[in-house]
């Protein structure tokens, strides 16, 4: 953790030049959070802070949105993001046995990140590549029509 | 590039486009969707460059890298024109030859083209195969041609001249009046006709008016509304525009999921051009008319693609919805008047007045007109993006287009209309497909997701996801739905554990007709649809898993067990190697046993266990058979095993 502080630290100049785009306009908060979490992959309390005072919005308010949504996240996430997708087409074709199987192999449930953070695991419903199902996604790279037994050298390919 | 001035400025625009174009040239076009990105079309792309460069070829042959093609399971697929020789999944080691052979000897490389599973036959160009030739492509046949990131592309093929039409030649009463003849219904979900929500935002009063474009697209397994932002973002800005100019409104928003970069992306290229084109902004071609776009990213909920949450979440604020009394067509973005269209919708619009609502009412039924794009998915053998007329049977959607089901399995339902729809089994798959007829039937239209499934998928198990999925996306604000769906998931989560008792299914019946009164919004009211509609037509599998404690579909966890059959082991090791959790035992010429107490149920074994073989079997609603006594599993030499001799 403390690491990752100092890495926020480093980085509050980005955070502030995010924020100036959007400073003095309506209704841009969850804009402003969505660049602030595909910038670190996350929202630290340190960044909400900074958005409040130079926003004047309230922290409790800027909570609420992070919270609601699924594409921003409150905790630190690890090296490489997994998504297994449970979409309708996903789901019929098998991924409920490939999401048990990666919670298996890697200890964890969907949600959370490994104790060495090397991954995070998520279930996102409908990856929108319904034809290619089940579909695993690391990092950006696309997994597609896997089964039970390719699960463990998938991952094995991610440090 | 001067910014276009005037109807006049547009068509001899489009003149000076076509005319630089010469069609006899070499052209290789390659589909650039997410998909076909996900199946490696970048590498395509870059081995379709270099290749050219090794053998200078770079100013005598095109390339353009277009939106989906639809047919996503054979993707990536390239064009080779003039001869629109189609060729599918087609890798970058493929590239050489095909430049080689093709675009200069113009010679055919068969493997690569398109083979009838049943009878082997190859088919040299796209509207020959089945998949796509029983289609109607209106709203999607711009996907083929057009490279998103370049109007002229657009533009070539006659876009914008509907929106030149429109101000040019019609009065924004006009606009409208065709579109209410037209009885455009709205394709993102209820099919609420698009020139009755237009008129409402028309004529109430208050100023300034909204125009939106909805691409949330939430619903797990629809992904149309993506290819069309992604592959032809043009054609909805023009309806969008339109839709302004009939409205009234001086400034749109176009929302649209951030779990869709790629469309994200083009969109912003795409009202780059328009504005630079003088197609977007002030005195759109001279017209005098004004208006403006902006992009909201949605952030990840599916609650947000309803209107009032989606308004509240272009406002800023978290994306719940208001209370419906209150019509956001009246009253919406900032309490003004805000007009909502789904990207579909909009993408039907400049096809409607450029050739006029009564060559729309030409297609489709009765009462739905022209066609709909659904995203055919699940265990059929094409997926893909299909367009058909309103009207088509699902029979001919799933066995003409989509080829029938995997693996010679059996048709067991088609889900459409998402997590508010239905499961619709094997004895109406003659049903025309419109709005209305998906509504008898117990599911809905929905934006268009068609989800097969065959006899592997337990229909409680699905409706048990279903609930799960609406669980986790209800955003709390009212008690029925928050409540209802929360006893719901119990319910059914006991049911598939092997729980579920006498009464489970009167209660779930119960709890959904409270819930359909009640709640909030949409997401509420047809929560239950699923679950009532399984229970309707497969009401026997779950009284199997209630009395009998038993899954037919032999899909729930906890009323499977694994189980090797002795005759036909041949004693491989690939399950006993392959299994995680150890549970296999024996050796090579000696049976595999799986020992129960140890068994996660995985399923690798069954999935590794060569097909002929087949000796690991899956057991419901019995007791797993006694293990052969360890003295008998030795296989001897020479004897047969599973029609295989050791």
């Amino acid at each position: 953790m403390v690491e990752l502080d100092m890495k926020v630290k480093m980085n509050m100049k980005r955070v502030d030049e995010i924020i100036e785009r959007y400073k003095g306009e309506e209704g841009v908060l969850i804009q402003l959070l969505l660049d602030i979490q595909s910038e670190f992959n996350w929202i630290p309390r340190e960044v909400i802070a900074r958005i409040s005072e130079t926003m004047q919005i309230p922290r409790s308010q800027i909570y609420r949105i992070v919270s609601f949504y699924k594409a921003m996240s409150l905790n630190p996430v690890g090296r490489h993001i997994i998504q297994v997708c449970l979409g309708t087409a996903c789901q019929v074709r098998g991924a409920p046995k490939i999401l048990d199987r990666v919670e298996e192999n890697l200890k964890i449930k969907e949600g959370d990140t490994t104790s060495d953070m090397r991954f995070s695991l998520r279930r996102v419903n409908c990856l929108g590549c319904c034809a290619m199902g089940p579909v695993v996604v690391v990092d950006g790279n696309y997994h597609g029509k896997i089964t039970s037994a390719m699960v463990e050298d998938i991952l094995e390919k991610y440090e | 590039m001067p910014r276009l001035n005037s109807k006049e400025d547009l068509k001899a625009l489009r003149r000076k486009i076509v005319g630089m174009r010469d069609l006899t040239k070499p052209y290789i076009t390659l589909c650039s969707g997410t998909a076909c990105h996900a199946t490696g079309s970048d590498a395509v792309a870059a081995a379709i460059q270099k290749e050219l460069e090794k053998q200078g070829l770079t100013e005598e042959v095109g390339v353009r890298r277009t939106g989906c093609h639809g047919f996503c399971e054979r993707g990536p697929i390239i064009i080779i024109y003039p001869a629109e020789i189609c060729y599918l999944n087609v890798t970058p080691e493929d590239v050489p030859e095909i430049i080689s052979k093709t675009v200069k000897g113009k010679e055919i490389i068969e493997r690569l083209l398109y083979a009838d599973p049943n009878t082997g036959e190859r088919m040299v160009h796209e509207q020959d195969i089945p998949f796509y030739k029983y289609q109607t492509r209106l709203v999607f046949s711009g996907n083929l041609w057009v490279d998103p990131t370049n109007i002229e592309d657009y533009i070539a093929l006659g876009g914008y001249r509907a929106l030149a039409k429109a101000l040019h030649e019609m009065t924004p009463e006009e606009v409208l009046e065709e579109v209410k003849h037209a009885n455009l219904r709205g394709r993102g979900g209820g099919g609420f006709p698009a020139g009755r929500k237009w008129e409402t935002t028309r004529d109430i009063s208050g100023e300034p008016k909204y125009v939106i474009v909805n691409c949330d697209e939430g619903d797990p397994g629809a992904y149309m509304d993506r290819s069309i932002m992604e592959g032809n973002p043009h054609r909805v800005l023009e309806g969008l525009t339109i839709a302004a100019y009939a409205i009234g409104a001086t400034q749109g928003f176009v929302y649209v999921r951030q779990e869709y970069p790629l469309a994200v992306s083009n969109l912003a290229i795409a009202l780059e051009q328009a504005k630079e084109y003088g197609l977007l902004g002030e005195d759109i071609l001279g017209s005098g008319f004004g208006f403006d776009v902006i992009v909201h990213r949605g952030a990840g909920a599916f609650i947000s693609g309803e209107s009032s949450a989606l308004m509240n979440a272009i406002e800023g604020k978290v994306g719940e919805p208001r209370p419906k009394y209150v019509h956001t067509s009246e009253a919406g973005i900032w309490d003004k008047p805000s007009n909502l269209n789904n990207v579909e919708t909009l993408a039907n619009v400049p096809l409607i007045i450029e050739k006029g609502a009564d060559w729309f009412g030409s297609i489709g039924t009765e009462g739905s007109k022209g066609t709909k794009i659904f995203s055919l998915v699940g265990t059929v053998n094409n997926t893909g993006l299909v367009e058909v007329p309103m009207g088509t049977t699902l029979r001919d959607i799933i066995y003409k287009i989509g080829g029938g089901i995997r693996g010679g399995k059996r048709f067991k339902g088609v889900q459409t209309g998402g997590p508010s729809g239905g499961i619709i089994p094997e004895q109406y798959l003659d049903s025309p497909v419109d709005f209305d007829e998906l509504t008898k039937l117990g599911s809905m239209m929905g934006s268009g997701g068609m989800i097969v499934i065959d006899e592997d998928t337990c229909i409680v198990d699905l409706a048990r996801y279903f609930v799960d999925f609406l669980c986790d996306e209800s955003c709390g604000k009212c008690v029925p739905c928050r409540e209802g769906l929360k006893r719901m998931r119990e319910i059914l989560e006991d049911i598939v554990a092997g729980r579920g008792k006498e009464g489970d299914i009167e209660l779930l019946e119960e709890i959904a007709v409270v819930m359909k009164k009640a709640s909030l919004c949409a997401l509420g009211t047809t929560a239950a649809n699923p679950t009532l509609s399984t229970i309707r037509y497969f009401r026997d599998e779950y009284e199997a898993h209630i009395k009998e404690k038993r899954c037919p579909s032999l899909v729930c966890k906890n009323l499977i067990s694994y189980y090797i059959e002795p005759e036909k082991c041949i004693a491989c090791l690939k399950c006993l190697k392959n299994c995680p959790e150890g549970a296999i035992e024996g050796e090579k010429r000696v049976i595999h046993v799986i020992e129960q107490s140890k068994c996660v149920k995985c399923g690798i074994c069954y999935d590794v266990c060569p097909p002929k073989v087949g000796a690991v079997k899956k057991i419901s609603g019995k007791p797993v058979p006694p293990s052969l006594p360890e003295a008998e599993r030795a296989i001897r030499k020479g004897k047969k095993k599973g029609g295989e001799s050791d």
